[in-house]
């Protein structure tokens, strides 16, 4: 089957370093090719990475709280720059505090992300949805 | 082997610098105007019997030659994201010694070829995707490129898996394609010195003589580089000297000209606040920029628009009414030569913000981010705050007799985020050695060395050999 290529990072002004370090040998480890941008990635630089190396998808991290503001606009940017189909997803602990997971979740695939993941998700849940998503698999 | 003749056909000066190799002497130097227009021959036999009576009549043994005349070496350079591949190409172009008349980004359009065309490059440098990434954007180019009506031909320097459909495209008559490896195989990995080598070949190859520079008329071993190639490559020897020589580390240059501004830098560039996050594009250690609108004469203007007339005012002391009175006349007079207080004022003003905006443009940026446990730090580009050997060259500069305060000026900024140097000794490259030493460098490094370290390294101590 063909590596599909996936495009990682930390978003904003977030450092929190380590939960992506992790994210990136797990996701290595179950055979895509991972682009990590590391932290403190702004918007841009995940969409200049996909077209350049023509990713299937983008797994924005968010540890800090401001993830709500950091990734508002993201799914229009993908679109304007010819991302159209492109896989978005989001996790780490996305928010300000504990709100209502469903709440969290509903407003950001209202901002058209494909899936959401609450604090705590293990990189193998991820990765079952990854295969589910890019190669249709279960 | 004793006797060496090095030769750079400039833009506006023929150069020639006679070498005494077992001594590690320069033994003269000698110029005159470049007759690229009419036989290149004719300047160079001027320059030359100049040379000979300095000198004395010495027969050389070999005879170097490298050449910015007839515009240099004209490219076009196409990529994907402006941030990316097309940046690597640049980078890649300028590092080769290219003038880059233009960097194209996404898909060429039919103006965009026609563009091309009325440029008619060299060389066009195409590019894009990594190795494995897009391949619908470089395909595309290939297509519209191959309605180019002009001969030129093409580096492909792009997604190895483009790399057949695009020759298959392409290589023909009119565009002979020369495939190499990507400029940027993996995001943000910079690969661009299999593109500088392949530039280079067919610089030797075809461009030479398409400009009637050809070996035999000259009577020398060939044209073996681009002038600035040749700069870049004394600038690396010096900082990093040879096996049985230690260079003199990190630094920086500045060649002021009357179009355009070069930089070079030969240094890591990495952070120097332990605290910092890199982002972007990797950049080259041995990196040149040129900017094209910058510079004394034909880019007066450039440098005012870039810097602003407010900061021309307090840097020239004139108000703005003087400032445009300058530029005018300036404007009329390419060749004019400041006289009055009033136009020394001026050009003092010119030849420091152009050199702080050219340095600004090749150093990196960095950027300070309140977070709720304290600044961080996000870097791009490269710091070169703590470079503190400059070397100047250019007639603008290296005639000036205030070039130490014009670079004070130039790299007393406040801008915080532009990781210029901060405080820097300044070398001047009074006798005009740097491209002879590049070129002497290609066959003996240790006398080129030697000969650079003399004028410009003066507290440096030797590793013994
Ligand atoms: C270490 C740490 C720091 C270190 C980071 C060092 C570094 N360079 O990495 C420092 C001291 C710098 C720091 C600073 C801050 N921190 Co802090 N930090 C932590 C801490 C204790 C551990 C984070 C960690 O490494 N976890 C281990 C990794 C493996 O887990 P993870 O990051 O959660 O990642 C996993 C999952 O979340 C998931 N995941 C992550 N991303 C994604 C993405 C997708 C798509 C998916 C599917 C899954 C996924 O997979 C990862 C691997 O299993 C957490 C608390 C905690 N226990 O989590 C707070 C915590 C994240 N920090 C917090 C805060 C508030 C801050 C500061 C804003 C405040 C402050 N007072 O210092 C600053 C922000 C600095 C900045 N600009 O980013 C809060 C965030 C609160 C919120 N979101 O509401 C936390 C939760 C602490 C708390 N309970 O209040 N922090």
């Amino acid at each position: 089957m063909e590596k599909k290529t996936l495009i990682i990072g930390v978003i904003g002004a977030d450092v929190h370093a380590v939960g992506n370090q992790i994210l990136y040998f797990a996701f290595r480890e179950a055979g895509f090719n991972v682009i990590n941008l590391g932290v403190m990635v702004s918007q841009e630089e995940y969409i200049e990475a996909a077209i350049e190396a023509k990713a299937d998808a983008i797994l924005v991290s968010s540890l800090y709280g401001h993830g709500e503001l950091d990734c508002q606009g993201l799914r229009d940017k993908c679109n304007e720059a010819g991302l159209k189909d492109i896989l978005l997803y989001v996790g780490g602990n996305i928010v300000v505090g504990k709100q209502p997971f469903e709440e969290v979740k509903k407003r950001f695939t209202d901002m058209g992300f494909d899936r959401v993941f609450g604090p705590g998700t293990s990189p193998e849940t991820t990765i079952e949805a990854l295969q589910e998503d890019l190669y249709g698999a279960h | 082997m004793r006797f060496v003749l090095l030769i750079d056909f400039g833009s506006t000066y023929t150069k020639l610098t006679a070498v005494d190799v077992e001594k590690a002497e320069v033994l003269a130097t000698a110029d005159d105007y470049t007759t690229a227009d009419t036989d290149i021959m004719i300047g160079f036999e001027k320059a030359y019997s100049k040379l000979q009576s300095a000198a004395g009549n010495i027969a050389y043994q070999k005879r170097l030659a490298c050449s910015s005349a007839a515009g240099g070496l004209r490219m076009v350079a196409c990529g994907l994201v402006p941030a990316l591949t097309a940046k690597a190409a640049k980078l890649a172009a300028f590092g080769a010694g290219a003038k880059v008349i233009q960097t194209f980004a996404y898909e060429l359009t039919n103006d965009d070829v026609a563009q091309i065309d009325a440029i008619a490059p060299d060389i066009l440098l195409l590019t894009g995707g990594t190795d494995g990434g897009n391949r619908e954007v470089i395909e595309h180019n290939a297509h519209m490129l191959a309605r180019s009506k002009r001969a030129f031909p093409i580096v492909y320097a792009g997604n190895r898996g483009s790399k057949d459909v695009c020759i298959e495209q392409l290589d023909g008559e009119l565009h002979p394609v020369y495939a190499t490896e990507n400029v940027m195989p993996v995001l943000n990995k910079l690969n661009i010195l299999p593109a500088q080598s392949i530039i280079r070949q067919i610089f030797l190859e075809k461009i030479i003589s398409g400009k009637g520079l050809s070996r035999e008329k000259a009577l020398i071993e060939g044209i073996i580089m681009p002038t600035p190639s040749a700069v870049l490559s004394a600038l690396t020897l010096l900082s990093e000297g040879t096996n049985g020589r230690r260079g003199i580390g990190e630094l920086m240059a500045v060649d002021l000209g009357g179009a355009t501004t070069d930089i070079y830098s030969i240094a890591k560039g990495a952070p120097s606040n332990p605290a910092t996050i890199l982002h972007g594009l990797q950049e080259p250690y041995a990196k040149r920029t040129v900017e094209g609108d910058i510079g004394m004469r034909y880019s007066a203007h450039g440098i005012v628009e870039a810097a602003g007339m407010d900061e021309t005012c307090r840097c020239s002391g004139l108000d703005s009414s003087a400032v445009n009175a300058m530029l005018d006349r300036i404007n009329r007079d390419k060749s004019m030569l400041p006289q009055t207080e009033e136009e020394k004022a001026f050009d003092f003003a010119l030849a420091a913000l152009a050199v702080r905006i050219g340095l600004c443009r090749h150093a990196g940026t960095i950027q300070q981010i309140y977070t709720p446990m304290g600044p961080v730090f996000q870097q791009t580009g490269k710091d070169l705050t703590e470079i503190d050997r400059i070397i100047i060259t250019g007639g603008a500069l290296i005639h000036s007799a205030q070039y130490t305060d014009i670079i004070r000026e130039a790299v007393s900024v406040s801008d915080e985020q532009a990781l210029i140097p901060r405080k820097a000794r300044v070398a001047r490259d009074a006798r005009y050695i740097l491209s002879a030493m590049g070129l002497l460098a290609s066959y003996d490094q240790n006398t080129a060395f030697d000969i650079l370290y003399k004028s410009f390294g003066k507290d440096e101590v030797y590793a013994t050999e």
